[in-house]
């Protein structure tokens, strides 16, 4: 499963359990519009950290957080597996 | 009879009731002649009136040393055998020990300590000793970091709530612990063993809990004791099948519904009762009834003389069952002015029964909100799949912290069915949860440590 699948279904697996509707997940959705708080962000990268073996926040201290879809996918992609 | 009325061990003890024994794993001592004998090398009249520490390596020669020495001694000091080395000097000081009892003499050959007495299992007969004394007994506390503190209580404090209850019916208890008798839910079943008149079976932290357990039916035990923790290890265990007591007791956690109810599905004709204690709080109460917490009417005052309220949401007790100080050179006050003792133990009205949430202590931080990790750890453990579980937080990027949880799933259990079962625990968690306490994270686990008193292991907590 490709990086980008595996963000995407994660994101969908925690709208389900959140009982978040999300709008279609294209690249310049501002992660603000997915309909995600905090909490919902948190535990998106925690597990994704379990599933892909990193979290690109917190491995770099200057990264800004993503503001969209997109930002966030490749904020995965481009860390050095 | 001792002066003033004074009672010490041996006071419980006679040769009138025949057949009762110590026993550990590889020993078996007579409790019905233990005063004609002496596990001391025929020295304990060295030891009158001395702060004795107890230094040994396994529970049955304590156990026979703290019966000898109890009433002759002016303290005697119970090491657990997982005390950190480092500590002794501390603790020797602070406890004024000017006489040490081990079976490790070759340690104590340099030491300062003016009087070194060998206790050894090759019991040698003695004349009876008369008792001279209310020894002070001391007890460490099992605090998580640093030197533990010493409690000092009597043995009419130790012995209050046993003294309380009406003698069991039916013939004398064979009574049992995970516990080790050097800390204090240990002492309490070991002097329960010696006041009911019955036997004492001690458990060996080498043994594999399927020999133990054979050994507890080989011995007839009756009554048992343990940390929830403990209880649920057993039940995972698979040997509870040939095991039927007649009573299942649980302390020093936190016994939640769970494994209520899973020890009555395992002994369906056990009395199965937790009880609420603590080194300094001593015996507060114990609950009957099956259900976890305890009715809302405890708080007040109790006709055993217990009394208890709550303050700033924690337990506070006061009995004549409580430690009475503790002791050394920068001792805190143990009790409120009051004479209170602050359990630490965060309590929650819940309809007509009060809820232990946590300790005060173990609180984690998410995202600034106070989470008991055992509140969750109690929501997850009512899955019928679940066996135990821990709780901890796991800093986040995005909030500081979130809830990550670690399950066992119970014996049987399908691993195909881990992604079915772990969304089942999240819909339960996020029915009776705050969201910021529904954890982020399920990982099921093979295992999750415990510590040597028995209780879940929570270092990283």
């Amino acid at each position: 499963m490709s990086v980008r699948l595996k963000v995407t279904e994660a994101i969908k697996q925690i709208a389900r359990e959140q009982h978040v509707t999300l709008p279609e997940l294209t690249d310049d959705l501002s992660l603000h519009e997915t309909g995600f708080d905090s909490l919902a962000f948190a535990i998106l990268v925690a597990r994704l950290e379990d599933e892909i073996g990193v979290d690109p926040f917190t491995i770099s201290e200057d990264a800004a957080f993503p503001a969209t879809v997109g930002d966030f996918v490749r904020a995965y992609e481009n860390v050095p597996a | 009879m001792s002066p003033r009325e004074i009672l010490a061990l041996r006071d419980y003890l006679g040769a009138e009731l025949k057949g009762r024994t110590l026993s550990d794993a590889h020993h078996l001592a007579s409790l019905t002649d233990v005063l004609s004998q002496t596990v001391l090398g025929g020295r304990l009249g060295e030891l009158s009136g001395r702060s004795v520490l107890l230094k040994l390596s396994d529970q049955l020669k304590s156990g026979l040393a703290m019966i000898e020495i109890d009433g002759i001694a002016r303290r005697m000091l119970l090491c657990p055998p997982d005390l950190n080395p480092a500590y002794l000097d501390a603790l020797i000081a602070d406890a004024e020990i000017d006489a040490v009892v081990t079976d490790e003499p070759e340690f104590w050959k340099d030491s300062a300590i003016p009087l070194v007495v060998i206790a050894q299992l090759q019991l040698t007969p003695a004349a009876p000793a008369k008792t001279e004394c209310a020894t002070e007994w001391l007890m460490l506390t099992s605090g998580t970091s640093g030197v533990p503190k010493i409690a000092a209580h009597t043995l009419e404090a130790l012995t209050g709530a046993i003294r309380a209850e009406a003698p069991a019916r039916g013939p004398a208890p064979v009574w049992a612990t995970f516990y080790d008798i050097r800390r204090y839910g240990g002492l309490q079943i070991f002097l329960r063993g010696i006041l009911s008149g019955g036997s004492m079976v001690l458990s060996d932290a080498h043994e594999v809990l399927a020999d133990h357990v054979a050994r507890l039916n080989a011995r007839g035990v009756s009554h048992i004791s343990g940390t929830p923790s403990r209880w649920r290890k057993l039940l995972m265990s698979g040997s509870v099948a040939q095991f039927a007591p007649r009573y299942v007791r649980l302390s020093g956690e936190i016994a939640d519904q769970a494994v209520l109810d899973g020890l009555k599905a395992a002994f369906p004709g056990s009395s199965i009762g937790h009880a609420y204690a603590s080194t300094e709080a001593g015996v507060g109460f114990a609950v009957n009834d099956g259900l976890e917490g305890f009715p809302a009417d405890y708080i007040g005052v109790n006709p055993n003389g217990v009394e208890m309220k709550i303050v700033d949401g924690s337990l506070r007790i006061r009995s004549k069952r409580t430690a009475h100080a503790y002791i050394g050179r920068n001792a805190g006050k143990l009790a409120e002015d009051d004479g209170f003792v602050d359990t630490g133990d965060m309590i929650e009205l819940r309809g007509d029964r009060y809820h232990f949430v946590g300790r005060r202590g173990g609180i984690i931080n998410i995202g600034g909100l106070k989470v008991h990790p055992e509140e969750i750890e109690a929501v997850i453990n009512r899955h019928p799949d679940v066996r135990m579980s821990r709780a901890k937080s796991r800093k986040s990027p995005i909030t500081g912290g979130i809830v990550v949880a670690d399950v066992i799933l119970a014996d049987g259990t399908d691993p195909a069915r881990a992604k079915e079962i772990r969304e089942q625990i999240l819909d339960q968690c996020r029915a009776q949860l705050a969201s910021h306490k529904v954890p982020a994270v399920i990982r099921i686990v093979e295992t999750l440590d415990v510590t040597p008193a028995g209780k879940l292991a929570r270092t990283d907590a």
